[in-house]
């Protein structure tokens, strides 16, 4: 049972509080809730908070024969199912349109953007390639699933570390952690994704990452996902109300400065985290 | 693999023998399909679509019906014939999912559904051909369909593929473009100049974007040109068979097959 829409009042009071640029959760309209991620103690374990939203991040790795059509290449699979944990809105079974729009846009982001290098998973051609498996597991809902669940999903491929493998020959030496420190995966760039939100009066600015009753209320959303190099990885307006070009342009334009401050803030968490670690090298 | 087919060669030719910012022909035909509300066959060059709307009608579950607007659902099938490898894609497949959400809500505040309340608006589309931009071709496929059932829109939504080929810019992509370049496609409602859909799945450099962005924002009124033309001619159409057949006997009836 899904349950029932925002009441009139409540409806109207967020479209007047925002027509005079107030958020309900007193943000300005171009801010997002502070990220938060929080490592595991094994590598790749990620959760990752967006305010009430929650994402957890887990990132595997296990050795396959490579598709035959390609020899020479690793696979990434994304695992990611809503459960009704997240939110009531979310039903088991048949998935509905937004989850199908939040699986296919982390594909999007994670995979088809190559922000992996799958070449470099290769063990030995057409015999043994790396499987990366990132499992991700929606914890909340308090709006915007699709960017935290993107910035798990990055930040714990960042995070991971596969063992260190030897080629003798034909034959493949795994190397335990504790004998050989093991490698990170070799990423390309690190794309985040920004969801903006509209609302059905034209006059009422966009809000970036829509707390939860902001989505709901939304009359579409732009979802941009891009690096800190300045790189649109993916852009995404399904429908809603119609924009002016200007308008998509100066959200691409915030988005490139958010970005660079996600970017830096990645960085500087697992820096953190990984100072923290005691590695033992024999 | 064979040697590279150049994208753009020296001489400034695409691959197909078009200039950067020439479309290919674009075909429609709005006769009626079976016993389809609305219809609309498109073509862009060798991307072939069908789409058929039926209604306002009532829903088939009563859980579908709004009471104050009207609901819309989108079908999308693809022929297994219509890509180079043949294979059948299962109804779940997340990719024709999102086609069909994304066409859905392209067209929802486009159509003036608060005037149909509890009914239903089913479009059917069949992809009969692909060759790159397939959205285009939906999108302006489901426009003149929805056009031809009568349904009230608030404007045509004119969709354009286009990508970048080093710096250059191209519309308007084939298959084999698609899979080469950066590409994005766009639809535009052309009296406002607004965008109403844009998507783009590959790495592109924000200036580089912003280039392709405003030409495809620009294109959008070529297309509208020629879906105009088709929509009027139709019209033009039906009334001369109208006139005819209510002007005294024997005066030119002739089965214009329109």
């Amino acid at each position: 049972m899904r349950p029932p829409s925002p009441s009139i009042p409540e409806k109207e009071f967020l479209f007047s509080s925002l027509k005079e640029s107030l958020r309900l959760d007193g943000r300005t309209m171009l801010e997002m809730r502070t990220p938060s991620l929080t490592f595991g103690s094994d590598l790749g374990w990620v959760e990752c908070a967006l305010g009430k939203t929650k994402v957890l991040a887990q990132v595997e790795a296990k050795m396959v024969k490579p598709q035959p059509e390609r020899p020479f290449e690793g696979t990434i699979s994304i695992h990611s199912e809503i459960s009704p944990m997240a939110s009531s809105d979310y039903e088991p079974g048949r998935p509905s349109e937004d989850e199908v729009t939040i699986t296919r846009m982390l594909d999007k982001v994670i995979r088809r953007s190559d922000a992996v290098d799958k070449e470099s998973l290769c063990i030995l051609a057409g015999q043994r390639v790396w499987h990366i498996r990132l499992t991700l597991h929606f914890l909340t809902d308090a709006g915007n699933l699709l960017d935290c669940a993107c910035l798990a999903g990055i930040v714990a491929l960042k995070h991971f570390r596969r063992p260190e493998v030897e080629v003798i020959g034909d034959d493949v030496i795994v190397h335990l952690p504790s004998e050989r420190a093991p490698m990170p995966l070799a990423i390309h760039h690190t794309p985040f994704c920004f969801t903006f939100a509209f609302f059905p009066d034209a006059s009422t600015p966009p809000v970036l990452d829509p707390s939860h009753l902001e989505q709901r209320l939304s009359a579409g959303v732009v979802s941009i996902s891009l690096n800190a190099q300045k790189e649109i990885c993916v852009l995404q307006k399904l429908g809603g109300v119609p924009l002016g070009a200007d308008d998509i342009l100066r959200l691409v334009d915030v988005s490139v400065t958010k970005a660079k401050e996600m970017h830096s803030f990645v960085e500087a968490s697992l820096m953190e985290d990984w100072n923290g670690r005691n590695i033992e090298v024999r | 693999m064979a040697s590279r087919i150049e994208i753009l060669n020296e001489g400034g030719f695409r691959s197909d023998g078009r200039r950067q910012f020439e479309l290919r022909t674009i075909e429609i035909d709005l006769a009626q399909q079976g016993q389809a509300d609305g219809s609309a066959v498109i073509a862009h060059g060798l991307t072939h679509v069908l789409v058929s709307v039926f209604g306002p009608r009532e829903a088939r579950m009563r859980s579908h019906t709004m009471h104050d607007r009207a609901n819309i659902n989108v079908e999308i099938s693809l022929a297994a014939f219509s890509t180079g490898d043949r294979r059948k894609r299962s109804r779940g497949d997340k990719r024709i999912l999102e086609f069909a959400s994304t066409i859905k809500s392209t067209f929802e505040p486009v159509i003036q559904t608060t005037l149909y309340p509890r009914s239903q608006i089913d479009i059917f589309v069949q992809v009969v051909q692909q060759d790159g931009g397939l959205l285009q071709a939906c999108i302006n496929g489901t426009t003149l369909a929805l056009i031809t059932a009568g349904i009230a829109m608030l404007d045509f939504v004119c969709a354009i593929s286009g990508g970048v080929h080093s710096t250059s810019p191209l519309l308007d992509l084939t298959n084999l473009e698609e899979n080469d370049v950066p590409n994005m496609t766009v639809a535009v409602m052309p009296k406002t100049q607004k965008v109403s859909l844009l998507t783009m799945d590959t790495r592109l450099h924000v200036e580089r974007f912003e280039e392709i962005f405003r030409l495809a924002v620009e294109a959008g009124s070529t297309i509208l040109v020629e879906m105009k033309a088709a929509v009027l001619g139709r019209s033009s159409r039906l009334i001369e068979s109208v006139d005819s057949s209510t002007q005294p006997h024997g005066l030119g009836v002739e089965n214009d097959n329109s």
